[in-house]
């Protein structure tokens, strides 16, 4: 099949690709780019999670990559829908860092964790198990997984590349 | 947001305006600060998927020096001081007091006094805003980070996050002479404190 195929995930976004293809979302910060990979019919899936929950959407039309909550049941649902089988998938992660230190911190200071904390809860809702992480820290991450081998690779400024 | 629907260009008109008050006061505290003079552009003021925010920037994945501050009291939201890494290293050279290193990272000296710039700016900001306006708002302490744009700008964008999946963001870009340095204050403030602003300058709604 197509080799070198470049799959782009925006913000709050989903998608999947298969066969070599790399799907690539940029610019992590405190959002989640989780990864779900079929190995036997090399099917990748990723969403870039920004929000812990749906329960604080206000937005008319639920955007369901947007929450940790409601992004995992939707690549679920599509991978299955493309001959993955959720027995076989398991979770990459990547992101949830806080960018910035503040002293006076609320809740949404602390939103990288949080995310991090809803994917695996999601994750373990519905019995998939992770592979490998690479969250938290102080800085933002770009990253990739490569459909033939599920390999996840994360680029950040400070530390260079590092496959997971 | 259906705060926009009626007369919405004037709406825009008036929040350019709160972007050249705040952004003056601050241009006219950088160039004192550097002793030379400042120029700033026209504001623009506009309704932006959170990608596209970053395009500003050069990009998501442009490197860019970042001082992020929250804004508290009637009309919260968020602010950047934002400025790509050569204007910051020009920007710290013109500084007379610090020796300015020429290489790739900064010091822990260098981020604090880049912090400390973009605590004066924003202040500078919000005060001239606060009297403006009759509105209480006082920055929070100051955070700087070196990073991606996107990761960045992720951070400012989390409130308009659970209402859709654009911002309105106030955009001031800041010239020094002919060394082109380039920053930008982005304020974007919280969905609800639009109202507040609106109502505050005496806009009809």
């Amino acid at each position: 099949m197509t080799e070198d195929v470049l799959i782009k995930v925006g913000m709050a976004d989903l998608n999947i690709a298969a066969c070599g293809a790399v799907l690539r979302t940029m610019g992590l910060g405190s959002c989640v780019g989780l990864t779900l990979y079929d190995p036997l019919i090399n099917l990748g899936g990723m969403a870039h999670i920004m929000l812990p929950s749906s329960e604080i959407a206000r937005d008319g039309h639920l955007n369901a990559a947007k929450y940790a909550d409601t992004a995992i049941p939707a690549l679920l649902k599509l991978m299955t829908n493309h001959g993955a089988a959720a027995s076989r998938l398991a979770a990459k992660l990547a992101g949830g860092a806080q960018m910035f230190a503040l002293a006076s911190g609320g809740d949404s200071m602390r939103i990288g964790p949080r995310n991090v904390e809803a994917v695996k809860l999601a994750l373990e809702k519905f019995g998939i198990p992770i592979a490998a992480e690479d969250t938290g820290g102080r800085y933002g991450r770009t990253v990739e997984l490569d459909t033939g081998s599920g390999v996840y690779s994360i680029r950040s400024v400070q530390y260079g590349v590092k496959e997971i | 947001m259906n705060l926009f629907l009626s007369d919405p260009d004037f709406k825009m008109d008036v929040l350019r305006e709160v972007g050249n008050i705040g952004a003056g006061h601050a241009a006219t505290a950088l160039s004192q600060l550097l002793g030379k003079p400042v120029d700033m552009k026209v504001p623009t003021v506009s309704f932006l998927p959170f990608e596209d925010i970053a395009e500003r920037l050069g990009g998501v994945e442009t490197v860019v020096v970042a001082i992020f501050l929250r804004v508290e009291g009637d009309a919260p939201g968020n602010m950047f001081f934002i400025l790509k890494r050569e204007p910051a290293r020009r920007l710290l050279q013109g500084l007379p007091c610090l020796e300015a290193a020429g290489s790739e990272d900064y010091s822990e000296l260098e981020l604090s006094a880049l912090n400390e710039i973009g605590n004066i700016l924003a202040g500078s900001y919000l005060s001239s805003l606060a009297d403006f306006t009759g509105l209480h708002m006082s920055p929070t302490v100051p955070a700087i980070a070196v990073d991606m744009a996107g990761a960045i700008l992720n951070y400012g964008l989390l409130q308009f996050g659970t209402m859709g999946d654009d911002a309105l963001l106030i955009d001031t870009a800041f010239l020094e002479g002919p060394n082109q340095m380039e920053g930008h204050f982005f304020l974007i403030p919280d969905p609800e404190s639009f109202e507040k602003l609106f109502s505050a300058l005496g806009v009809p709604l």
